[in-house]
């Protein structure tokens, strides 16, 4: 099943890691580079699922889940978190914020298709 | 490139080049805090540095860097959350902990020497910082236990293994009269789960649907939906969850597995996972009429229907700072600090841009030859030829201009190794020394930026090991104990500019002078001038400090920075003032393939200068010549007199002059101001002429900077002027030690 996938990291590592994970699978890929310009490319597209970074600079990752579950259309569109951490606190803010679930770097491709499959059908 | 083909080195590729990025902003940011010029995003910078870096480290299995980066981070974070404060023995920590950093990541891209051992000593350090703060003192246990390090494998086949890899061949949900054998499997257990969504669930983005189809995979689902709870349709309130779900799961799966499922929403539903035990197949499906998965979520989708409702179809409201708006700029460092990021910029192999300024270099000889052909057919001087080559060289010469933009690049990664040098040299010699750096966004040719870093910290270690005092001095004198380094970068008239200056001692001249007088480098009885005696910095194996000390008592002189300077088509020059500092200057050109050149004649020889040191071309009338003493002249230029070089002679191509009417000469400028007039016999013509270099196989004439073919094949040499106008001013003995130099 292709979905439509925004990936928002300030790491162009990251996002090359996740478009490379994710191409092959039949996902289209979109990417940002930080929250802001994240709400910005998702003006354009309807993305099946959301896959965000936390730290970021102008917009971290809480402030971009907050504004995307702002956003009426985007109240349901799954979000997953990458965090380097797999701290409990962090799952906890990430889930208070409005995230559907995480993913811990470094991610195992097969894991990040299966997590986005998972929540997005 | 090799690397073309395999997706994987390529990222790691670009992995190490946004590392570099990383460690420059690192960098910086140390160094506004340094400053103490730091707002609440600048530590915020610092930590994203070394968190990414250790995100994309993690990736690739750079294990060393990532459990260094990691307790780096750790405690980045306790200074971000304002735990611990970042006071001056903390952030000099920071400093050699952002220089290991990158010493770590270049050992991960390039190998060799394994830099662990300064890691064990850094961590100490680091450690110890945490300890003092009190803050999360417990020591951490083994850093790999929280963050563990998995090398990434791009085997995506191995999705199709992975139990639920390949939905989208995932067959409709099989019906219950096509259960499997269920005794015929061993290992099958059955498991009741009841699941009962809480409101939180939906908030989040989860979806029951999702969640049952995930355990369908793991083996064979019976799922019962109790309704009981649902409202009349008018009383439904979409958002809230009606529905639960009783579900009979036969599947070999370990438990652990089966709640991994449940993994996203756990605490946002009430689970309860009862049963296991082998399962002889002998269990009756449950009496409760049980629906199968689809019909089992009519109204799972409570959100989605209740979307259309709201009367905002409008987009949601636009971010009041629209996406591309450089942020804030931190302080300021903003002037230098212009955000990389909303630059596009492609990446090409430096070789392929050799290749375009070797091609364009040829361009230009050949475009000289194609004129002096147009000039000896005897075309009129207007004709369309004429005027056909004049725009060939004006769009030769813009695009020349263009490649060597593409070369350019700021001086800024040159400056930030020198901050490190600094830091480096002032612990050697127990100095305090700051840095200042001034115009970092100067652009520089790439090979120039490379071929300078050596020099550069030479002179650099140079200034903190001789040019600053001791801080004990340095109070005596009045002076604040701190040494200040001052690196600076500018453009002026056509060349690039950089200084090192130190607000030290100055040079001491009497003792330059003795001891250069002790090694035999110049006679007992030499009178030299201030500047003559500062300029004996430069010649070969002079060293001042009395005990060879272990930072710039290599062995390297002054003589080898002059030379690799030189061999840039450069020149270094020293001001110093006794008690206030040195400064040294070095001029170099913008580029080292191709430069605009007056091409003159002296003795029949066809010479070529480099115009920009050109001010103006004279004519001289005999009576604006005076001698101030034998074979040394000056001519009066607009009220001022300057001094006469006879470049035939002093080439040696014939004796001086002695009769100065109607003479030729140009005027050239120093880059300290000075001026001289550089006696020649004829100016030929002005052109733009490709530098080829001598080897090192030619011994390097004074004066001599480079040759070059002219348009008829000849070859010409290429004018050092201000290196043969310093030689000319010499008295003679002084210029036997100037050649060998």
């Amino acid at each position: 099943m292709s979905l439509n996938i925004l990936a928002v990291d300030d790491s162009r590592t990251m996002r090359d890691m996740i478009r490379l994970a994710l191409q092959p699978a039949g996902f289209t890929v979109h990417t940002a580079d930080d929250g802001l310009h994240g709400i910005d490319v998702l003006d354009g597209i309807e993305p099946d699922a959301i896959i965000t970074d936390i730290n970021m600079p102008r917009m971290d990752g809480f402030g971009f889940i907050d504004a995307v579950r702002g956003q009426e259309q985007h109240r349901a569109t799954p979000i997953l978190v990458l965090t380097t951490e797999a701290a409990p606190e962090l799952k906890a803010r990430a889930r208070e914020a409005g995230a559907t679930g995480w993913i811990v770097k470094p991610f195992d491709p097969a894991k990040l298709v299966k997590a986005l499959q998972m929540v997005a059908g | 490139m090799s690397t073309e083909n395999d997706p994987m080195a390529e990222i790691r590729a670009s992995f190490f080049i946004e590392c570099e990025e990383l460690l420059e902003a690192l960098q910086d940011s140390l160094q506004i805090m340094d400053d103490g010029a730091e707002d609440g995003e600048t530590i915020n910078v610092v930590f994203r540095a070394v968190h990414s870096i250790k995100g994309g480290a993690g990736a690739f299995g750079l294990d060393a860097l990532v459990r260094f980066a990691h307790r780096y981070e750790t405690v980045m974070d306790e200074v971000r959350t304002g735990r611990m404060e970042a006071d001056v023995a903390a952030l000099k920590v920071f400093f050699q902990c952002a220089d290991h950093l990158s010493d770590l990541v270049r050992h991960s891209r390039d190998g060799g020497a394994d830099p662990a051992e300064q890691s064990a000593a850094l961590l100490t350090r680091l450690d110890a910082l945490l300890g003092e703060e009190g803050g999360s003192a417990e020591p951490e246990p083994e850093p790999e236990i929280e963050f563990q390090p998995t090398g990434l494998t791009l085997d995506l086949a191995a999705l199709d293994d992975a139990p639920m890899g390949d939905l989208s061949d995932l067959p409709d949900l099989p019906p219950l009269d096509r259960l499997p054998d269920l005794p015929a499997l061993s290992g099958v257990k059955t498991y009741t789960l009841h699941f009962a969504p809480e409101p939180e669930l939906f908030e989040t983005g989860n979806e029951p649907f999702m969640l049952l189809r995930a355990l369908q995979e793991l083996g064979t689902a019976h799922v019962t939906c109790d309704t009981s709870r649902l409202p009349a349709q008018k009383d439904l309130i979409p958002e809230q969850p009606y529905l639960s779900w009783t579900i009979e799961l036969e599947t070999e799966a370990e438990e652990s597995e089966i709640l991994s499922v449940f993994e996203f929403v756990e605490g946002l539903c009430s689970l309860k996972l009862t049963g296991a035990g082998e399962d002889a197949g002998s269990s009756e499906l449950p009496d409760l009429s049980p629906e199968i998965l689809p019909a089992a979520s009519p109204t799972p989708e409570p959100l989605k229907q209740a979307e259309p409702e709201p009367v905002s179809p409008a987009p949601p409201p636009a971010p009041t700072t629209p996406a591309i708006a450089p942020k804030a700029p931190p302080a300021k460092a903003a002037a230098a600090n212009t955000p990389a990021a909303v630059k596009s910029v492609v990446r090409v192999d430096l070789d392929r841009i050799e290749r375009l300024v070797n091609l364009v270099g040829e361009l230009v000889i050949n475009q000289a030859m194609l004129s002096q052909s147009l000039e000896d057919a005897n075309l009129p001087p207007h004709g369309d030829a004429i005027s056909g080559l004049e725009e060939f060289q004006r769009l030769t010469r813009d695009i020349q201009d263009s490649v060597m933009m593409i070369r350019a690049q700021p001086v800024k990664s040159l400056f930030q190794r020198m901050s490190r040098i600094i830091r480096e040299a002032s612990a050697a010699v127990d100095k305090d020394v700051r840095l200042h750096t001034e115009g970092e966004a100067t652009e520089v040719d790439k090979t120039v930026i490379e071929r300078l870093a050596d020099p550069l910290t030479h002179m650099i270690r140079n200034a903190v090991d001789h040019g600053l005092e001791t801080p004990a001095d340095r109070i005596a004198a009045g002076k604040p104990s701190e040494g200040q380094v001052k690196l600076t970068a500018a453009h002026r008239s056509g060349r690039v500019i950089i200084e090192v200056s130190d607000d030290g001692a100055g040079i001491n001249r009497p003792r330059v002078l003795q001891i250069a007088i002790d090694k035999g480098l110049i006679p007992a009885d030499s009178q030299l001038s201030d500047s003559e005696i500062d300029n004996l910095l430069f010649l070969p194996g002079f060293s001042t400090a009395s005990t060879v000390s272990d930072l710039s008592g290599r062995g390297v002189g002054m003589d080898v920075v002059r030379t690799a300077i030189q061999a840039l088509g450069g020149r270094i020059a020293i001001t110093s003032t006794p008690g206030k500092g040195t400064i040294f200057s070095i001029s170099l050109p913008l580029t080292l393939a191709v430069l605009d050149g007056m091409v003159i004649d002296t003795a029949g020889e066809t010479l070529v200068v480099p115009l920009n040191l050109v001010v103006e071309t004279l004519t001289f009338c005999a009576e604006d010549v005076s001698m101030i003493r034998p074979g040394q002249h000056v001519v009066r230029v607009r009220g001022a007199f300057v001094p006469v070089v006879d470049l035939g002679a002093e080439l040696g191509y014939r004796p001086p002059l002695s009769n100065f009417e109607g003479a030729v000469a140009l005027l050239i400028a120093h880059e300290n101001g000075s001026r001289a007039a550089l006696l020649i016999d004829n100016i030929l013509d002005q052109r733009q002429v490709v530098i080829k270099g001598l080897d090192d196989g030619f011994f390097r004439a004074p004066g001599i900077a480079a040759a070059t073919i002219l348009g008829d094949g000849q070859i010409a040499l290429i004018l050092d002027p201000s290196d043969i106008i310093n030689n000319a001013a010499q008295p003679p003995q002084e210029r036997l030690v100037g050649a060998s130099a």
